[in-house]
């Protein structure tokens, strides 16, 4: 269970950064929309992008990180990093991830306009899901050279 | 993007986030402030909390992101930019050294240039899963064959019609049939061209294709194959040439001429050894298509008869349609020259091409006004001048943003909906011709 704190930022989140590691284990970001049902912090990622889904295939260890107070009205805002375990779900690219439409409409309802008119652009609505379990929190009430309040939700795999 | 570009760049950031990986092999993110030094090609980041600080001389991951939000829509205005490099680390922050840089900036490259610019990233993910990308039957017909575009055929066939119920020539029957055999081969002709366009590599090296220009992409998306794609072609236009034998044998055999004429200009359209469309002729054979060769067949279907006047009457439809070509072209422009499809707009400079568009247009309305004037056309035909504001518009964004695909498009769809509301309006003339 997230702290109540983060579980809001992220329901609010507009933006956050997913940093995932690639074969050679460079770190690399990638600003996403970050859906969250209270459990399971999900990702959606167009195949057009998919470098990211071949990078957590390789090693699922990831961090999503809440920094942006113009994306995130929260109040008081603080910046928050996660780190957790991703799983890829891509075996039904066509409509598998349409399960988060509620979850993606209540951030960015524009997005009802753009998936009515899908085959204007087809490939960018074959995508796959990603899942990721949060393991610990970093929580940065403060300026970013204090300490952050750390939360163990697991052990960490 | 180049690493120097991307320290210039990031000083239009509020923050960064720095990323590493932390000793448990997770990644660690932190959001901070820095200061970019363009001259060392290197970045100030901290204040950073002691044990949040990366290893000494690990490699790090800078990333500068912006969205607006934007209520009730979600936001816009996106970028953003990864910097890599070694950390260099002091008691409370770093120096990271830009080494490689990426990005994107929606308002360089727009979204669908830029999802298209990673088709083949998609496709060659599909391959990796053993999956194809999808889209349903339905939509899939309106794609490959760009439905939306049969008005084209749809408002001469009415044209024609209309001129020859002015005339007391009229069967629903008839132009059900005639709109029926048109659109077949209409629709043949757009999948055809897609066919043509994907074997000449016109289309897949269109990476700024719009709702409007560069092709139906159904098969650079993988969605149907190239076969698949020359068999429906076939198809529509079997469809299309039975109807046409029918009408041929049971209105008058003159509508042969008209129909081989027709699938003629059709077929070396796009087809080799003719392909009009790449000697700078597609637009005047679309315009002898959808205007007096549909028109005077549907007007001959009605009348079993020609007529000067239904003649007369197409001018102008077979200006605007040719119009709709020409504009479709300016986004094509550069893939087209790249693959020697010698369009007019390829052909002529952007000064030329926005004149001949503004003097096609005048044309299409000194026709009308002739025709009034000569009393061959109804004065209720007038009413296709209240479009000239929305011509003006057109030329006017084809001025201002030739060069920029996506920012055209609205003005891409004014076209086609010039083309359709004066073709409309004189069909609405010879109604109320018929009514008062």
């Amino acid at each position: 269970m997230l702290p109540s704190k983060v579980e809001e930022m992220l329901r609010l989140a507009l933006v956050a950064e997913l940093t995932v590691i690639d074969a050679s284990g460079r770190p690399i970001t990638y600003p996403l929309i970050p859906l969250y049902d209270g459990r399971i912090i999900y990702m959606t990622s167009s195949v057009l992008f998919s470098e990211k889904l071949r990078h957590i295939k390789g090693n699922p260890k990831v961090s999503v990180a809440l920094t942006d107070q113009a994306a995130i009205p929260s109040e008081p805002f603080h910046r928050v990093t996660i780190q957790g375990d991703a799983i890829v779900v891509d075996d039904d690219l066509h409509s598998g991830w349409e399960r988060l439409l509620p979850l993606w409409r209540a951030k960015e309802p524009v997005i009802d306009k753009f998936f009515k008119q899908r085959f204007g652009i087809p490939l960018f609505f074959e995508r796959a899901v990603i899942e990721i379990s949060p393991r610990r929190v970093f929580l940065f009430e403060e300026d970013p050279s204090e300490s952050p309040k750390v939360f163990e939700l697991a052990e960490t795999a | 993007m180049r690493a120097r570009e991307a320290v210039k760049r990031s000083q239009n950031y509020p923050h960064v986030v720095m990323s590493y990986v932390g000793t448990d092999g997770y990644p660690v993110s932190l959001a901070t402030h820095f200061k970019a030094d363009i001259d060392r090609n290197s970045f100030e980041v901290g204040p950073l909390s002691v044990e949040m600080l990366p290893a000494q001389g690990q490699q790090v991951n800078l990333t500068f992101s912006h969205v607006r939000p934007v209520q009730g829509i979600g936001y816009d205005e996106r970028r953003y930019i990864n910097v890599y490099g070694p950390a260099a680390v002091s008691s409370d922050g770093l120096i990271v050294r830009a080494e490689t840089a990426t990005g994107w900036d929606e308002k360089e490259i727009p979204f669908f240039e830029y999802c298209e610019r990673n088709v083949g990233r998609g496709l060659k993910y599909f391959e990796d899963v053993g999956s194809r990308p999808r889209l349903a039957a339905g939509w899939l017909f309106f794609i490959a064959t760009r439905l939306p575009f049969l008005t084209a055929t749809i408002i001469p066939i009415l044209l024609g019609a209309a001129v020859a119920a002015s005339h007391g020539f009229f069967s629903w029957g008839l132009l059900g049939l005639t709109l029926l055999g048109g659109s077949a081969l209409h629709l043949g002709l757009n999948v055809a061209n897609d066919v043509f366009d994907d074997m000449s590599g016109a289309d897949p090296a269109n990476v700024t294709p719009t709702p409007f220009s560069g092709g139906s992409r159904v098969i650079q998306y993988q969605l149907l194959s190239r076969r698949a794609m020359a068999m429906m072609s076939a198809l529509l236009y079997a469809v299309g040439v039975a109807v046409g034998i029918y009408l041929a044998e049971t209105r008058g055999s003159e509508l042969y001429i008209l129909g081989v004429a027709g699938i003629l200009v059709s077929v070396a359209y796009t087809a080799p050894p003719f392909r009009l469309v790449n000697r700078g002729l597609g637009e005047a054979a679309v315009g002898l298509g959808f205007g007096p060769i549909t028109t005077l067949g549907a007007y001959f279907v009605m009348a079993k008869e020609f007529s000067g006047e239904a003649l007369f009457a197409s001018l102008p439809v077979a200006i605007f349609i040719a119009l709709v070509l020409y504009m479709n072209e300016v986004p094509d422009k550069a893939a087209d020259s790249e693959v020697g499809k010698r369009t007019l707009v390829v052909r002529w400079s952007e000064r030329a091409v926005v004149r001949a568009f503004s003097v096609a247009a005048a044309t299409a309305y000194l026709i009308l006004a002739l025709g009034v004037t000569l009393r061959i056309l109804p004065i209720y035909t007038l009413g296709m001048l209240v479009t000239i504001p929305m011509a003006r518009s057109i030329v006017r964004d084809l001025n201002q943003h030739f060069d920029h695909p996506y920012n055209l498009m609205p003005a891409m769809q004014r076209n086609i909906g010039l083309h359709l509301f004066a073709g409309m309006l004189l069909v609405f003339g010879y109604v109320l011709e018929i009514l008062i």
